[in-house]
């Protein structure tokens, strides 16, 4: 697992993506994260104002992931492919990001699931290919 | 495994107490949380497990100022020490950049210090991180059971068991009251930081 370098321009390029693909949409808050819990990208709060611990959600979700991964290998499966938790007045889902990388999506019931799912899975390649080369 | 901001200027590391079940590392955590200023640290995240052992991990994220020119801002985490949860362990390790050992002077645990070094190695190789390359501190806890008739470990012993082979650093602590805690924080940010900073240069970086 190699370090992280991230340079303002692949940032700029990663935040602008995620808004474009995700904000814009309606989704509340995204975060790109990597397996180790630090925070790559953190779009959409600001403009919201939520308060979002963003440090202590990375790392609870980076572990939540990793955990998931085992309980698929405990059943035989690879990985789970969809980590999606449902609220009252929030959701959140957990998408992999090539190899290392998660974008957490955290967004109310005014945007479908399926929009996330569709929008996320456009926008990993896309994501790995900035960080992860 | 750090991560280097360079639009922002910051570099993020990693530091993982690790040691046997019951030897002091949330302890550690909670002196550290409870004694710098608000400004410098975040707030820290524990699992709730309902009783006093870690169940998963323990995590207090630090601001400690600048070094040419770079935030540093650590993130200490702690794993859940009892042999059964290996695994989560595991899982703690992934990315880390330095550890902290923290031994439990007890006699009667000498023989889990010197396992939880064993699990230790182990569960870096899975991660594929090597021990003898990785920043790494001694932390030796509990100092004030010595004054106690209760039978203890000598710092000799605890020497030739955990660090005949490390030859590290090693800090005598008694977490509770904070003695040895800071020493312990700074010579491990020290050594986590220069790791990372040659590792990438960022002396040469503008």
């Amino acid at each position: 697992m190699a370090d992280f370098v991230i340079t303002a321009q692949s940032q700029e390029k990663a935040g602008s993506l995620i808004v474009n693909s995700l904000i814009n949409a309606g989704v509340k808050t995204a975060l790109l994260i990597d397996s180790a819990g630090n925070v790559l990208a953190n779009c959409g709060h600001e403009q919201q104002d939520l308060d979002i611990d963003a440090i202590s959600l990375a790392a609870l979700a980076a572990a939540s992931l990793a955990a998931t991964s085992q309980i698929a290998k405990l059943i035989g499966e690879d990985d789970f492919s969809l980590l999606f938790h449902k609220g009252k007045n929030g959701n959140i889902h957990f998408g992999r990001v090539g190899e290392e990388l998660i974008l957490i999506t955290i967004f109310g019931d005014d945007v479908s699931l399926g929009l996330i799912r569709c929008r996320v899975a456009e926008l990993a390649d896309t994501l790995a290919q900035i960080f992860e080369g | 495994m750090a991560l280097i901001d360079l639009s922002k200027k910051e570099v993020h590391c990693k530091v993982v107490y690790y040691g046997p079940g019951r030897c002091g590392k949330t302890t550690n955590l909670l002196y550290i949380h409870k004694a710098m200023d608000d400004k410098d640290r975040g707030k820290m995240l524990t699992i709730d497990t309902k009783g006093d052992r870690t169940l998963f991990f323990d995590l207090l994220p630090l601001n400690l100022g600048k070094i040419s020119g770079f935030d540093i801002r650590i993130q200490l985490y702690t794993v859940p020490g009892q042999v059964m949860y290996e695994a989560t362990r595991s899982l703690v390790l992934k990315g880390c950049d330095g550890l902290v050992y923290v031994a439990d002077p007890l006699k009667v645990r000498q023989e889990r210090n010197i396992e939880g070094l064993e699990d230790l190695r182990r569960n870096l190789e899975k991660n594929h991180l090597d021990l003898s390359k990785m920043p790494i501190v001694l932390q030796y806890n509990k100092r004030d059971l010595c004054d106690t008739p209760v039978p203890t470990l000598s710092i000799e012993e605890l020497e030739q068991d955990l660090n005949s082979q490390l030859n590290t650093s090693y800090f005598e602590a008694t977490a509770t009251t904070g003695v040895g805690v800071f020493e312990t924080l700074s010579e491990i940010t020290k050594k986590t930081v220069r790791y990372v900073a040659e590792k990438h240069l960022l002396t040469n970086v503008d």
